[in-house]
């Protein structure tokens, strides 16, 4: 059975914008998957439903057996627990230090601080940003503020990882950088679902690519 | 069960932190709060401690029955049956027109008592009644005013009366002010938590986004609310304790010329930890209110 399976999904949003119209897709349990088309095809949507950030029309989302298009408000909590988020734009709090955004995944979830800060510790090790930790975000470059994103994405050892155009913002470079850690993780275990419209950087990469084109999977 | 006390102390650090980083704003939210408090709370004091006053002056109230002139020795002797079964009644005596007379010939009005003819006065009985029933005592008066032999009933209970409506009337003033100051104190809360919200917007998004339960964003507002309520406590009985010393130095000296103890008395620790409890419960009311309307609104 697969991990992650979109069957016949429609996406309307209040307004009539049609984002998704009828995909289907199964992810299976360790797999690296690329998502590409370009910008207002619908790949935002796709990745939005696994978190439930977004719900769908029409359809049905299943991971882990799980129908998560159903779910009652108070369990979504629980299912983004086992999800990492990563954004393009971030989403980091500049009112507190790099470590404390890292720990606050840990905090919701209500390990204790110290067991928190040693798992936080070690994200920002994985992702090269542990000397940093008492700066504040801001301070720091574009690319290492996805770095950080990425170490609170990963500081709950989620099953999936999801990130939504990750590199968008970044140079050729630290994009690469970027990816290449995302691989890392999918080499250890990690199912990864990556949203991105650039197609030269996802060629490099010998992973499977679903192109979205108007809502609707492109062959 | 650690995991849940653990979450509710980290929650409730960060919020004493939080209030303790922002001091002047936490101390004029508090100060308002306390202001509010400490009125309703002071009339409240200040109406305890006269009814105590009060309660010692029994006011001696006093019911006189003046007899007929020509009253029969059997209408005199059916009064004194009443007035001994009377439930209202704590002693009487007889006065006769004799010693009435012989009282007043005594008094400045003497004088003129000689240009009288004969003896005008009437026998009577003089009524001491119980403060406690005095109720009953309207009753004794209509029921003696109908006998006969009885020309005049006198009631003298009517300041008593009047003491005993103006502090009724003073606590229903009283109790009418703490309940607006009650929504005021809400109303306090409600909108520095709303602030709170507001600035914070940021972060409960992000939390909710890595799987932050409505619960966990909301402890912190909640907490904030309660802990508002209990410093705004905290500064009205500092205010009440304060003015109570100031007015107590003057109210000494004034007690001092009637030779009694007109200082005021705070109420018991119980009543003040009841204070304190209510107010961090209107806080957390207000935080409700401000959580439900402004950060589940979305």
């Amino acid at each position: 059975m697969p991990l992650i399976s979109y069957s016949q999904v429609h996406k309307r949003y209040p307004g009539g914008y049609e984002a998704l119209r009828g995909v289907s897709l199964d992810v299976e349990a360790g797999e690296m998957l690329f998502v590409t088309g370009p910008s207002g095809a619908g790949k935002s949507t796709l990745l939005k439903l696994l978190p439930v950030i977004e719900r769908p029309t029409g359809g049905s989302v299943v991971v882990n057996g799980q129908n998560i298009g159903k779910l009652r408000p108070a369990a979504i909590p629980y299912v983004r627990r086992n999800l990492g988020l990563v954004f393009q734009d971030q989403k980091l709090l500049y009112d507190r230090t790099v470590l404390d955004n890292v720990t606050l995944p840990m905090h919701v979830c209500g390990h204790a601080p110290r067991e928190a800060a040693r798992r936080a510790r070690a994200a920002l090790d994985k992702v090269g940003l542990l000397h940093k930790e008492k700066l504040n975000p801001a301070g720091l470059s574009g690319g290492e503020q996805q770095r950080v994103c990425i170490a609170r994405a990963i500081v709950n050892r989620p099953a999936i990882l999801i990130a939504d155009e990750p590199t968008a913002n970044l140079d050729a470079q630290n994009a690469l950088h970027i990816m290449e850690m995302f691989r890392s993780f999918n080499q250890v275990g990690v199912t990864v679902l990556i949203a991105s419209h650039d197609q030269h950087l996802v060629e490099r990469f010998a992973s499977r690519v679903v192109t979205l084109d108007q809502g609707r999977l492109a062959a | 069960m650690r995991t849940w006390l653990q979450q509710h102390a980290a929650s409730f650090g960060a919020t004493v932190r939080r209030l303790a980083r922002t001091p002047l704003a936490t101390l004029l939210s508090a100060l308002a709060i306390g202001a509010s408090l400490a009125l309703p709370l002071g009339a409240y004091v200040l109406l305890e401690n006269l009814q105590r006053v009060a309660a010692h002056f029994d006011g001696n109230p006093q019911l006189t029955v003046y007899m007929a002139l020509d009253a029969s020795p059997d209408q005199t002797g059916q009064i004194e049956a009443q007035l001994k079964s009377s439930a209202a009644v704590r002693d009487f005596r007889w006065v006769s027109r004799d010693a009435a007379l012989a009282q007043m010939k005594g008094s400045s009005v003497g004088d003129l008592l000689g240009l009288l003819d004969g003896n005008p006065l009437p026998d009577a009985y003089v009524v001491n009644l119980r403060t406690d029933a005095l109720a009953g005592s309207e009753g004794l008066a209509e029921s003696l005013r109908k006998q006969a032999g009885v020309s005049e009933v006198q009631l003298d209970t009517l300041w008593i009366k009047r003491l005993d409506a103006l502090l009724r009337a003073g606590t229903v003033v009283v109790t009418l002010l703490a309940t607006i100051l009650a929504f005021g104190l809400a109303a306090v809360t409600f909108n520095t938590v709303r602030m709170q919200i507001l600035q914070r917007r940021d972060e409960y998004e992000v939390a909710k986004l890595v799987g932050a339960t409505d619960a966990w964003v909301r402890r912190p507002f909640y907490y904030q609310g309660a802990l508002l309520g209990l410093l705004g406590a905290a500064v009205a009985l500092g205010l009440l304790a304060i003015s109570s010393i100031w007015l107590n130095r003057e109210l000494a000296a004034l007690g001092a010329t009637y030779s009694i103890d007109l200082r005021l008395s705070l109420p018991p620790t119980a009543d003040l930890v009841g204070v304190a409890a209510f107010a961090a419960l209107l806080g957390w009311l207000g935080a409700h209110l401000s959580v439900s309307r402004h950060l589940l609104a979305k």
